[in-house]
């Protein structure tokens, strides 16, 4: 490209950071190359540190890449080997995933998972097969369903409505110069409803096996139906997986969100998951006043209060948080271990989601009236 | 681009440094050079960070240092171009109708009709006024969409007015907390900087240089304490204004006659404010602060 030959010779290394930068999947517009390049004739450059500084004020890396931008930069202009940005490995900490911002790699292993129903704590990573399935009378109902259905709240943009509570003044100027300056009727504006956000909360984890695989063809339905709403899965991580479900074909969003998530069917630290959850600012943002409903059986291996503390912080900034767990069997269901009996009083509802049918009607049950 | 190599005196990112300590505000590096690109490259600088790390802090330190009028768009939910860019005056724009006579031409979209909101008061006055669109974060997707035309081409389309452009890239600081993630377009539009949590060092200076009042020894012991409880998994880890009153505060009590590591232990509340965070820190609080603060 004659592009190429025009760029005086000391830009080149410049703008092929750009996409050096790109390649890493950091998104570059050409714009701010530009905006790059200026910004190192401005400041001199006296060094490699002007450089550096012009490349993060410039290029906007987010804050959470920081590191692994560095290290390219200095692999890039200084000549380092790439030292790959450290992810915790503690078995301890708690990984989150979040296929939106983190690098992140999938790990698989080729072990057969075998935990079946016991709660176990140990991290065991494994990929999913998602066996098709003809579609379920009542996700169809749910995807037709649901946006009717969901909670909504007042928003403060307003649209014109005949019975609104305030005058479109600026509607009724445009009418009256039509008519000589004469108001004939006074348009009216109301707040506009907006479904309110949706936080779905799934366990993954081996205890919860058998229901898998129908709970996240139900999370698709949803993210399909809802405007606003999120997905994160949990078992022995937290992995964000409301982008693959964002896809529309299922088996297509279902194998998507089985490359990103590793931890199915492995133990269950529901505790630490949701701490984890709360840990990252972001994350909190997402529940607040939003409808959060947590999937699992609350079978938490050991101390439970690492979780009650954390369902007592995410009620707090829910608008309403529902627990629907496989173990409820009927609308009187009583909660029976430790660790659901210490969070249940904290909970708008404990639900019985034994079956999809009944997570579907707990979901359109979901009260219009509530807005607010 | 429109590129002014200087601003007032500044040529450079040393230079607005020291400018802004003059105005009482202790820049770091990054800081100092992205705000520097900023306004020699006429871009809006956006500013993120945890809360309470000084954004706007820094961009009322920047107002003064150009010697401008700082205008603040507080951003919310539901913000619209009624209250960020301009408003008609619809009752003077009817009457104005019904006064005038039968053959008399009345432009009803006249300036005097008008009523300017932050945004188009920055962009009808550049050279006097600097412009702060806070917490950004704050607001939704529709207003960050309805800002791009505003920040890259610093002009507006009043549909009854036509475009309204600016005679000179105004100064423009945006700040968000992230509590969401901003369009990629937004951020590509401005020059960016990520302000952390000083250093030590940094924010004994700043409590120095913002409460006179604070002994040196003082200062240090605070952000030392304030540094360990940073640490804490805390769901609201104390910014740098808190670190400022925390010191003025255990200094009061000093001064009325209590000592020291029980001054600070008796502030607490202007440090930490969350019930969860103190009762979780409660056993541990007198070592956390006293670890150097006797």
């Amino acid at each position: 490209m004659t592009g190429d030959l025009m760029l005086p010779l000391a830009a080149r290394p410049f703008v092929a950071f750009a996409s050096v930068l790109r390649a890493h999947g950091f998104p570059v517009a050409p714009e701010q190359t530009t905006t790059f390049l200026s910004a190192i004739e401005l400041l001199g450059p006296r060094g490699m540190d002007d450089i550096h500084r012009a490349a993060r004020a410039t290029l906007a890396p987010p804050a959470e890449r920081h590191l692994e931008f560095d290290a390219l930069f200095r692999s890039f202009f200084m000549g380092q080997t790439l030292a790959a940005p450290a992810l915790g490995e503690d078995d301890d900490e708690m990984r989150v995933q979040d296929a939106d911002s983190g690098v992140f790699e999938p790990e698989t292993s080729d072990e057969i998972n075998e935990a079946g129903g016991d709660a176990t704590a140990t991290e065991a990573l494994t990929q999913r097969q998602f066996e098709p399935e003809p579609d379920h009378d009542a996700l169809r109902r749910l995807a037709r369903d649901a946006n009717a259905h969901l909670p909504q709240r007042r928003v403060r943009r307003r649209i014109s409505a005949r019975a609104g509570d305030r005058f479109d003044l600026r509607k009724a100027l445009r009418e009256a110069a039509r008519y000589d300056g004469d108001v004939i009727h006074l348009p009216r504006l109301k707040r506009k409803n907006r479904q309110r956000p949706v936080l779905l909360l799934i366990d993954v984890s081996g205890s919860m096996k058998e229901r898998t695989d129908a709970h996240l063809r139900f999370a698709h339905t949803l993210a399909q139906a809802a405007d606003q709403i999120e997905v994160f899965t949990f078992g022995t991580r937290l992995t964000r997986i409301t982008r693959a479900l964002k896809l529309k074909r299922r088996d297509q969003a279902l194998a998507a969100a089985s490359g990103m998530v590793a931890d199915w069917d492995g133990g269950t630290r529901i505790g630490d998951a949701l701490q984890a959850f709360l840990a990252v600012p972001r994350f909190v943002g997402l529940a607040r006043s939003a409808l959060v409903l947590i999937l699992s059986d609350g079978l938490e291996r050991g101390d439970h209060a690492a979780m009650t503390d954390a369902v007592i912080r995410l009620s707090r900034c829910a608008w309403r948080l529902h627990w629907l767990t496989p173990l409820a069997t009927g609308p009187d269901f009583e909660p029976e271990t430790a660790a659901l009996k210490s969070v249940a009083p904290y909970l708008d509802d404990l639900a019985d989601a034994s079956s999809v049918e009944r997570v579907c009607a707990h979901i359109l049950g979901l009260s219009h009236g509530e807005a607010a | 681009m429109a590129v002014r190599s200087q601003i007032v005196g500044i040529d450079g990112p040393e230079t607005l440094e020291s400018a802004l300590r003059d105005a009482l505000y202790l820049a770091d590096d990054g800081l100092a050079t992205s705000a520097y690109l900023a306004l020699a490259l006429g871009k809006p600088l956006l500013l993120e960070g945890a809360p309470g790390v000084g954004k706007t802090e820094a961009a009322k330190a920047l107002t003064s240092v150009l010697g401008r009028q700082l205008i603040r768009l507080q951003c919310y939910e539901g913000i619209d171009a009624s209250t960020a860019l301009y408003e008609w005056n619809y009752p003077r724009q009817m009457l104005a109708i019904r006064q005038a006579s039968e053959d008399e031409e009345i432009d009803i979209y006249h300036d005097r009709f008008l009523i300017e909101r932050p945004m188009l008061a920055a962009l009808r006055a550049p050279e006097r006024v600097a412009l702060l669109i806070d917490e950004i974060d704050r607001s939704d997707h529709e207003f960050e969409a309805f800002l791009l035309e505003f920040l890259s081409d610093f002009q507006i389309s009043i549909p009854e007015r036509g475009t309204i452009r600016a005679a000179n890239r105004p100064v423009v600081i945006l700040t968000s907390n992230r509590t969401r993630e901003l369009h990629e377009a937004l951020r590509r539009r401005c020059v960016y900087h990520w302000i952390d949590y000083p250093d030590a060092a940094r924010e004994a200076q700043i409590v120095m240089i913002r409460a006179s009042s604070v002994a040196e020894a003082t200062a240090q012991a605070v952000v030392a304490a304030v540094g360990r409880l940073r640490a804490e998994p805390l769901a609201k880890p104390p910014g740098v204004a808190e670190t400022i009153e925390w010191a003025e505060a255990a200094t009061l009590l000093n001064q009325m006659g209590e000592t020291w590591p029980r001054a600070f232990l008796r502030a607490i509340g202007v440090v930490l404010k969350d019930e969860d965070d103190l009762t979780f820190l409660e056993p541990r609080l007198e070592a956390l602060i006293a670890g150097e603060a006797a």
